[in-house]
């Protein structure tokens, strides 16, 4: 679950780390009050959407009176903001974080994510604050200072200080600096995140340590012990269908092609895209309906993956183990009686109770086209939708 | 002979008593595996079909001799039930409970280590050794056939279909093993490569990855270095866009890495035949023990 810049400030705020002084906007007006409130000369409007490479796309603009903060607002809010991260329609911003600006010194980048390869988290940072990591790590990959930090007790205070001298912040800021990084990591492990991101994490000349931005990332899986947090999450920011899908516990994808799928099993489901689109056909979504679906989610994962109108006809992969292929075919057969499904339908059940489950397939009177194998399948539903 | 599981395997149930729990449990002494109690904490003193079940891990060992566990507990309590298996002893953990927390996961890793133990999954659907009849994990038992194919493979259903292709083919198993698509797992395709490359009733090793993370790159280097026994690979999702992710917590292309294409060219330049289709799992193992014939 990804939030907001502003909802990470908060988050950050909550650990004891300094941020910059803001005020949330959701309307021109507010915007120009909250450049008031500040009381300094310079503020900075920023879109809060989840896609990064705002800046460059217009999103953040500096401002030097009430009159330009309200120009900036109107210039950003209730459009559509296209970075390079969010694809060809861009995300609505539909609301803004205005903040004070302040004397920075030096910027630098600092995250915290699970590394996979040593199976811990691992503190990142570069005195290379502001620019974007990959390119950080595509032209100076030795700008990339890491430490381990433990899953358990955090990260050991002389790590944090081993991280800060290496990065040459200045010495009269260096334990204010380190303790900032000892607490970032107390964030990320507290909150369950999988990724924090803090870019730039600034000094300034006055001597202060400020994370300037903030990227968190909650781990789904963890949700269940943050309470608290589940209601940061903004489905305004989600593909709507995949928000329907996770509350019916489905696990699905939108994807550009014409061909739904509905398998069970995440491995299963992407070698029945692969397999699709080996035999010329291209897939218009991942569906897995996990190892014990119902009837009902049967049903539901047929709603979800009709709701895409480029959707021209169906393959249904089912490798029944716990799941048993006669209640998978009841489900088909009742999901395409109650929604008077017109496309092509290919199913291929194997595994357990299948001759059960082809057996309801064919007696349903349906125009289900059977199939062997996942070979069989796939060249059934391309041939059906070509 | 086999890996991991065997006639020697003395299994427990760890959440013997919910409904998955129980209804593996069952399926898996029918298979032939020796069932020898299982852990519900409050359940102490009942029985499940009349296997006993423990209030604590460390009483069911005492009182079994129980070498392994199958751990069933909800994602909240998973890292707990780990632990108290590490523990009490437990030489084998297979966690086939999903959604645990990814810090969680690390933590539980590195409790396994420390004390010698080995951990299966978690998310993953476990290991089966046809020839031995044992099955600790949630697959079904009557696709697998005795043989001399070594399957580790990060997904469920995606091995199933695997071993049915190789059955098909009269090419049996010696053991197959879900590590599980997690980020932080256990046992990893190289920790499983080395101990099918040690076993002498493995003669050949299908290997099936997904996208996310590089564990793929780096087997592929280990049997390059390591493994003189033919070896067949499958990595799943190459149609799967960057930045999703594909069901599994750790298949997702991150920052540009981790895509099905680099994966399988790593794979091919260690010398490891590709199945470019789901469909030719089977196929491609027959094709490869031929060449080497």
């Amino acid at each position: 679950m990804k939030l907001h810049e502003f909802q990470a400030k908060e988050r950050f705020r909550a650990y004891g780390l300094p941020t910059p002084r803001g005020i949330v906007a959701t309307s021109v007006e507010a915007a120009r009050e909250a450049y008031g409130e500040l009381e300094g000369d310079l503020a900075v409007v920023k879109a809060q959407i989840h896609a990064g490479g705002r800046g460059k796309a217009g999103g953040v603009k500096l401002v030097r009176s009430a009159d330009e903060a309200a120009e900036a607002a109107t210039a950003i809010l209730g459009k559509h903001l296209i970075t390079k991260q969010n694809g060809p329609d861009g995300t609505l911003v539909r609301t803004l974080l205005v903040e004070e600006g302040l004397p920075i010194d030096k910027e630098y980048y600092v995250a915290i994510t699970l590394d996979r390869q040593l199976e811990m988290p691992v503190l990142m940072a570069s005195a290379e604050g502001g620019t974007e990591i990959e390119e950080v790590a595509e032209d100076n990959p030795d700008a990339i200072l890491t430490e381990v930090v433990d899953p358990v007790r955090g990260l050991a205070d002389f790590r944090a200080r081993r991280i800060t001298y290496a990065l040459g912040v200045p010495k009269p800021l260096a334990r204010k600096f380190a303790a900032t990084l000892v607490k970032l990591c107390q964030a990320f492990l507290g909150d369950d995140a999988s990724m924090v991101e803090v870019n730039p994490l600034v000094t300034t000349t006055d001597e202060r340590v400020i994370c300037l931005d903030g990227k968190v990332v909650i781990d789904d899986s963890a949700l269940f012990r943050h309470k608290d947090l589940a209601g940061l999450r903004d489905e305004g920011e989600e593909d709507p269908t995949e928000v329907r899908a996770r509350k019916a516990g489905l696990s699905y994808v939108n994807l550009d092609g014409n061909i739904g799928c509905l398998v069970n099993g995440a491995g299963l489901a992407m070698a029945t895209m692969d397999i699709i689109k080996l035999h010329g056909g291209e897939p218009s979504n991942f569906l897995d309906v996990g190892g014990s679906a119902s009837t009902e989610q049967v049903t539901t994962a047929f709603r979800i993956i009709l709701e895409d109108a480029s959707v021209k006809g169906i393959l249904v992969n089912i490798f029944g183990g716990i799941m048993r292929c006669d209640v998978v075919a009841q489900g088909v057969v009742d999901a395409t009686k109650a929604l008077g499904l017109e496309c092509p339908l290919v199913v291929r059940l194997h595994g357990t109770n299948m001759k059960e489950g082809r057996a309801i397939l064919e007696s349903s009177g349906l125009a289900i086209v059977s199939a062997t194998d996942m070979k069989d399948a796939a060249t059934k539903i391309v041939e059906a939708v070509s | 002979m086999s890996i991991l599981v065997g006639k020697e395997t003395r299994l427990i149930t760890q959440g013997i008593t919910g409904e998955y729990g129980r209804l593996h449990t069952l399926a898996c002494r029918e298979y032939g595996t020796n069932i020898v109690g299982g852990v519900t904490p409050g359940r102490g003193g009942s029985d499940v079909e009349g296997i006993a079940v423990y209030d604590t891990v460390s009483e069911a060992r005492e009182k079994t001799g129980a070498n392994a566990t199958m751990i069933f507990v909800p994602a909240a309590f998973a890292a707990d039930a780990v632990e108290e298996a590490t523990e009490a002893g437990i030489e084998l953990i297979v966690c086939i409970t999903e959604g645990i927390p990814a810090l969680d996961e690390a933590r539980m890793k590195r409790i396994v280590s420390a004390a010698g133990a080995r951990m299966i999954g978690p998310n993953c659907p476990g290991v089966i050794s046809p020839g031995e009849q044992c099955k600790v994990g949630i697959m079904p038992g009557f696709i697998h056939t005795p043989g001399n194919i070594g399957v580790v493979s990060r997904s469920g259903t995606l091995t199933y279909e695997a071993v049915w292709q190789l059955s098909e083919l009269g090419l049996g198993q010696s053991t197959c093993v879900g590590i599980g698509g997690d980020p932080v797992i256990g046992t990893t395709h190289i920790d499983t490569l080395a101990m099918f490359q040690e076993d002498d009733d493995t003669h050949a090793i299908l290997m099936m990855g997904e996208i996310g993370g590089t564990a793929e790159e780096e087997a592929s280097q280990f049997v390059k270095d390591h493994v003189t026994k033919p070896v067949v690979g499958f990595v799943a999702g190459r149609t799967a866009p960057p930045g999703k992710r594909m069901g599994h917590a750790g298949a997702i292309i991150a920052g540009g890495k981790g895509t099905a294409l680099e994966k399988m060219e790593a794979m091919r330049a260690a010398g490891i035949a590709v199945a470019e289709s789901p469909a030719a799992l089977g196929s491609t193992m027959a094709e490869a023990l031929a060449a080497r014939a």
